[in-house]
């Protein structure tokens, strides 16, 4: 797998706060990482910098090989999607809501919107008013409008946070299918270890914005090496 | 009576409505830019135009009028005592009431949503624009409020319209001269036909696309 991002040095400040601090990392195309640890930990920062939201404080983020300029080109951004905790649908149908980015992009693609709308399982509901969904549906209408966008990176900013069982499922199914059927790099920040457990090839710890472990999921979980990670896999860091 | 009414009717709604689509194509973006990006500074500018939201018509035409006169600075222009100037003097009136309540209403759209439409791809552009149509109830609010502030304003179109029979008569400033001249039953008349209207400009305003949001 070629290396897509590459992170080094960086820090994200927010006054006199340092929210991040990123010695080295290394993101690899087509792999699912997950970034877990506790709230306030960086996580949703790490995720602002990857979509080129925010530019670092200090420091260098490379994608793709080449440095990410200050003001990145739209090109640049819309090869890369957030989907958040909160769904943050617009104020349209379910329809109009996975169209949206297509249409950012001045693109119709009919076929694409039915497809990802099938995909999620919510084709019945496309003229709906999105916002009259319930919490799981929403936030399978968040997954779609990112995915009929297929971009080369997927960021979850725990996607399945306050869901059922049964959205749980179908969302981590839906995101694996898309990382091994369209080689979608997938960075999700989560503060459920087993989601991470299940769907991560590399798991990543994050405390008070460093990495403190960063290892192949198995590894990270039965042979953690730092003791902070051997806590937090056994439930015993309080947070 | 009717035919001599019409063109008092019509300039009203001309005068008002050239003046509102003013304030609101200059008066919608900068509303919606400063909610999004605010300035240092910006609480004093809040300031100004939440002032500017209260200024008294009439003040405003006697700025217009001084600005417009013979020796003033645009007098040049010779507009005053036409409708012109009284679309000029609506304007300012209308403008910092698009302007604030545009404002208020952007703020009210969650600012995580602006991060997610970037996330989507968005340019400033597009982002102003779905934040304004996600914000479009609080925006038509701001119009409907800006075109019931003109219409129904009688101090500025006095001072600097003149409120000329065939030119700058307008239906307020019509109220204000059949009052005095003891024609009470004209004058109330007069007031009905612009109530009226602003019900008739309401309703269509509301009925606009985007009216029937969720």
């Amino acid at each position: 797998m070629a290396e897509l991002y590459r992170l080094t040095a960086v820090k994200k400040i927010y006054g006199d706060r340092v929210a991040l601090n990123i010695a080295s990392l290394t993101v690899e195309g087509g792999e699912i990482l997950a970034i877990v640890g506790p709230s306030g930990a960086g996580k949703s920062t790490l995720l602002r910098l990857l979509n080129f939201l925010e530019p670092p404080s200090s420091g260098q983020l490379w994608f793709a090989g080449e440095a990410a300029p200050v003001q990145p080109p739209l090109t640049l951004l819309r090869r890369v999607t957030t989907v958040f905790q909160r769904p943050l649908l617009l104020n349209r149908s379910v329809r109009g809501n996975v169209a949206y980015g297509l249409q950012l992009r001045g693109e119709r693609g009919e076929g694409q919107v039915e497809a990802a709308l099938n995909r999620v399982g919510l084709t019945d509901f496309a003229d709906r008013p999105a916002r009259a969904l319930s919490g799981g549906e929403m936030q399978r209408v968040a997954l779609a409008r990112a995915l009929v966008l297929n971009p080369d990176v997927l960021l979850l900013d725990e996607p399945t946070a306050n869901l059922d069982p049964y959205n749980v499922g179908l969302i981590e199914t839906i995101v694996r299918n898309q990382n091994e059927t369209q080689q979608t790099t997938v960075v999700m920040v989560t503060h459920n270890i087993f989601q991470a457990r299940r769907l991560a090839h590399r798991t990543g710890l994050l405390l008070n914005g460093e990495l403190v472990e960063l290892a192949s999921t198995a590894d990270f979980f039965e042979r953690p090496r730092d003791p902070r990670a051997a806590a937090f896999v056994k439930g015993e860091m309080a947070y | 009576m009717f035919a001599d009414l019409f063109p008092i009717v019509f300039l009203s709604l001309y005068v008002s409505g050239v003046a509102l689509a003013v304030a609101a194509v200059v008066g919608i973006p900068i509303g919606a830019a400063m909610a999004l990006r605010p300035l240092p500074g910006q609480r004093l500018v809040d300031l100004i135009v939440y002032t500017g939201m209260g200024l008294p018509p009439v003040v405003v035409g006697l700025a217009v009028y001084l600005l417009l006169s013979r020796s003033g600075p645009l007098g040049i222009l010779n507009w005053l005592f036409t409708p012109p100037a009284m679309i000029a003097a609506q304007t300012i009136i209308a403008l910092p009431l698009v302007i604030g309540l545009t404002m208020s209403a952007v703020q009210g759209v969650d600012p995580a949503l602006r991060l997610q439409v970037r996330a989507l791809g968005a340019t400033p552009a597009q982002v102003m624009w779905t934040v304004l149509a996600e914000a479009k109830l609080g925006v038509m609010a701001a119009i409907v409020a800006a075109f019931g502030g003109i219409i129904s304003e009688v101090g500025a179109v006095m001072l600097v319209g003149g409120n000329i029979e065939g030119s700058t008569r307008v239906l307020t400033t019509a109220i204000v001269l059949e009052t005095r001249k003891g024609n009470f039953e004209l004058a109330l008349a007069l007031g009905g036909v612009l109530l009226v209207l602003a019900f008739v400009s309401n309703f269509l305003l509301l009925r606009l696309p985007g009216r029937r949001a969720n």
